[in-house]
């Protein structure tokens, strides 16, 4: 018998479903090697995605489950209890749109209302932001068209006061606000003069502590580890608060990802560990970073952290395992890592051409679908969502987006020259201006 | 006042904050229950708990990384890495967070961390227990790099680390921890209960950032230096002859340019004395400072006395080591024209 068999046998039934799935891959790989050991000349694995410009992608090795099919344990249930969890997929809306199965979340009507209006106001956010980069007004843009759910969905399930690590791929965090103007997140995408962060940070690198929402590095990684180190501060000043952890499929590779998986399990800190698999990072496939024949929540199982694998496009799903692993964190049972199975609709960012290493239509034959499209359809069939309505709510939000993009145009733009003054480039380097900068300024004023 | 050696004055600094600010908390590898392998963290633990001081992983990123995000939260972490030498693998975490952590966000969030490292030789630690990395840190704008070299500014200047709102790279010379090291290693170590700057107040006070000291006056030539080379300097004028001033810069950046200037400007010439390599020094900086600033006072060559541009050798480490007759041969040279 192949490897593969004996893992199925020591494992639980959810652990049979995904091997179900992915049992054809499987007999062809028994097929030409596994069975019949034989040893040759060394040969280095290079993981290859199934599918390429010209090549359509077999998505079998996702990994799926039906909805509802997985089981939901207590939130005190012992992280080695949780490893099937990590190797299947957690989903409630079925094809039908609707709610199945033990993870079911109890979302009354005007919550389920507000987060299908929050993941349009995003991609209507993100439509507009594009169209502004191609016409120039701005620099740069990263969307996250077709990830709408995870980012908005989450953020319904923390409370005030706790801390997001985000990469720069959740701006869903900030817009399912209301706090937050959308006039003043495009003051930042302009590098105006009323860009809160002064002009520093490309466009998306938002910070707002006041919105739970960290200062996105640009660098990958970096801030899982800082979410943990936020995290046990927390628990060492016995607050209530709890942090959540985000990074991308890719940069899971970095050591600051294992770092914070093994700080957060040592110190049973507080967090969540969010693991955006969208699948692509840049041109790099998921298995790159992770090899082929895993999951990114099987990371977190082999660290003995609680660990979801969950389907990312199901906004009901998320927010289920987000509310799941927030109570774990702030009844003291430590940290859950999830990985939310998604799909990169769009260009990494503005300056990427996805068409040149994937098939261009790849999103479309996505099996998660759109979580948009989702849960529109589980609203309709609740009767309480109707076309009509959707549409007019779709262009109620592009207006207001348009109009809050005229408002921040007004206040210039780093390609109008109406930047932050001179002065506020030495700013800020120290908590006071040290004298050698302040002999900086005086000659970059001489100079300029 | 008491007397203490640069490790009872650091557990002390350390032991002050604890009980002075509940947001200070302490950890690295070793420092918890066995109180760092230098003893320098010894009894903190039993004193305050094992939630303000502890152990940490084998992962100088993690330790560096979450104390930012203690930093974040409102906390005032103080970490610990073993070795100067290892705070490689927490490089990004120090350059491009740390340091950038109050600019990228406008103030939104800060990073008030204190990053304590033993540096330097003379231990026979060979090339990973011995090297001096300032000039990597003075290098990274938004830190501060601070090396004490004696047991009253090593307090002094850890507590007012401890209190700045800046990340702040903590540099220890491991090889005056208990004593003012000359240079010369066949010698018995003169202990610093022998020495005045052993005396150190037992509360709270501080040795300000951005301020060097001229630790001995003279006038014939300024020498610019830090850390272990203060005393070998010392050894070198003394035997040498030549009254020259040493000015012990205790930070190293941001500097106090006023008190170098002033000096070489008196004394009209310079000799930059350090233990870390020589090419792209922190050395370096200082002498184009000094050119900048002082060229027409200036009478000879500024000379550069450093550890060799090679790895810190085992069995060599002496002939590596930058001693007081290469220091006094620098310091007669400077005196010729």
């Amino acid at each position: 018998m192949c490897g593969g068999g004996n893992r199925a046998a020591g494992r639980g039934a959810a652990f049979l479903l995904l091997r179900g799935r992915a049992g054809r891959a499987h007999s062809q790989a028994a097929g030409t090697t596994a069975c019949a050991v034989s040893r040759g000349p060394l040969r280095l694995h290079v993981p290859e995605p199934t599918g390429r410009p010209g090549r359509e992608t077999d998505f079998s090795y996702l990994y799926l489950a039906p909805a509802g099919a997985v089981a939901r344990p207590p939130v005190d249930v012992s992280p080695r209890d949780t490893s099937d969890l990590a190797y299947t997929l957690i989903r409630v809306l079925d094809d039908s749109g609707r709610a199945v199965g033990p993870w079911t979340p109890s979302l009354d009507v005007d919550r389920l209302r507000a987060g299908l209006r929050a993941m349009l106001k995003t991609r209507a956010f993100d439509a507009r932001m594009l169209i502004a980069q191609r016409q120039k007004k701005i620099s740069f843009y990263m969307q996250c068209l077709g990830e709408e759910a995870v980012a908005t969905a989450h953020a319904l399930a923390l409370e005030p006061g706790d801390m997001n690590f985000p990469t720069y791929r959740q701006q869903g965090l900030l817009l399912a606000r209301d706090d937050i103007p959308m006039v003043e997140l495009m003051c930042q995408l302009l590098s105006n003069q009323r860009d809160p962060l002064k002009g520093r940070q490309l466009p998306v690198m938002y910070s707002y502590k006041r919105a739970g929402f960290f200062t996105i590095s640009g660098n990958l990684a970096t801030q899982y580890i800082q979410a943990v180190g936020w995290a046990m501060a927390s628990a060492i000043k016995n607050d209530t608060r709890i942090a959540s952890a985000w990074i991308g499929d890719g940069a899971t590779a970095e050591s600051d990802f294992h770092t914070a998986l093994t700080f957060a399990n040592v110190y049973q800190a507080p967090v969540i560990l969010n693991v955006v698999n969208n699948q692509w990072a840049i041109s790099t496939f998921q298995s790159i970073a992770a090899g082929d024949e895993t999951t990114f929540a099987a990371r977190g199982a082999g660290c003995g952290i609680a660990s979801l694998r969950v389907d990312g496009n199901d906004f009901l799903a998320v927010y289920a395992a987000s509310a799941w692993a927030a109570e774990r964190a702030r009844s003291n049972l430590g940290p859950t890592l999830i990985e939310w199975v998604t799909y990169r609709a769009g260009a990494h960012s503005t300056s990427d051409d996805p068409s040149r290493y994937r098939p261009g239509d790849e999103a479309r034959h996505f099996p998660l679908g759109d979580p948009i499209a989702r849960l529109k359809q589980h609203l309709i069939g609740l009767g309480v969502w109707s076309e009509a309505e959707h549409e007019a709510t779709a262009k109620e939000l592009d207006a207001e987006v348009a109009a809050a993009l005229k408002e921040a145009t007004k206040y210039g733009s780093l390609l109008d020259g109406h930047t932050p003054p001179l002065e506020s480039m030495f700013e800020d380097v120290y908590k006071d201006i040290p004298a050698h900068l302040h002999d900086q300024l005086r000659q970059a004023r001489a100079e300029s | 006042m008491a007397s203490m050696t640069m490790i009872q004055a650091l557990r002390s600094a350390m032991d002050v904050m604890l009980g002075r600010d509940d947001n200070v908390v302490i950890y690295g590898q070793d420092v918890g229950y066995f109180g760092g392998v230098f003893r320098v963290t010894d009894g903190l633990q039993a004193k305050y708990g094992k939630t303000r001081v502890f152990d940490a992983p084998i992962s100088e990123g993690g330790i560096v990384g979450s104390a930012i995000g203690m930093a974040a939260y409102g906390l005032r972490p103080v970490v610990e890495v073993q070795f100067a030498d290892y705070f490689y693998p927490a490089s990004d975490q120090i350059v491009s967070e740390a340091a950038r952590m109050r600019y990228r966000s406008a103030g939104d969030f800060t990073a008030p961390i204190t990053i304590r490292m033993p540096c330097g030789g003379g231990i026979y630690g060979g090339q990973t227990h011995s090297q001096s990395p300032e000039a990597l840190f003075t290098h990274v704008c938004g830190i501060r790099t601070v090396m004490p070299s004696n047991p009253y500014d090593a307090k002094g200047l850890l507590i007012a680390s401890i209190e700045n709102d800046d990340p702040v790279i903590f540099l220890e010379p491991k090889r005056l921890y208990n004593g003012p090291f000359d240079g010369h290693h066949g010698k018995p170590v003169v202990p610093w209960a022998a020495h005045p700057m052993g005396e150190v107040p037992e509360g709270h006070y501080t040795v300000p950032l951005d301020s060097a000291v001229v630790f001995r006056p003279g006038n014939e030539v300024t020498v610019l230096t830090y850390g272990t080379m203060v005393f070998v300097s010392e050894a070198a004028v003394n035997e040498s002859g030549v009254d020259a001033e040493i000015v012990d810069l205790r930070t190293l950046w941001p500097l106090d340019l006023d008190t170098v200037v002033r000096s070489v400007k008196k004394t009209g010439r310079c000799v930059v004395v350090h233990e870390a390599t020589r090419t792209s020094g922190f050395g370096a900086e200082l002498v184009s400072l000094v050119q900048e600033h002082c060229f027409y006072q200036l009478e000879a060559p500024v000379e550069r006395v450093t550890g060799w541009d090679t790895p810190y050798p085992h069995a060599l480490e002496w002939a590596y080591f930058p001693g007081p007759e290469r220091v006094a041969a620098a310091l007669k040279r400077t005196m010729e024209p």
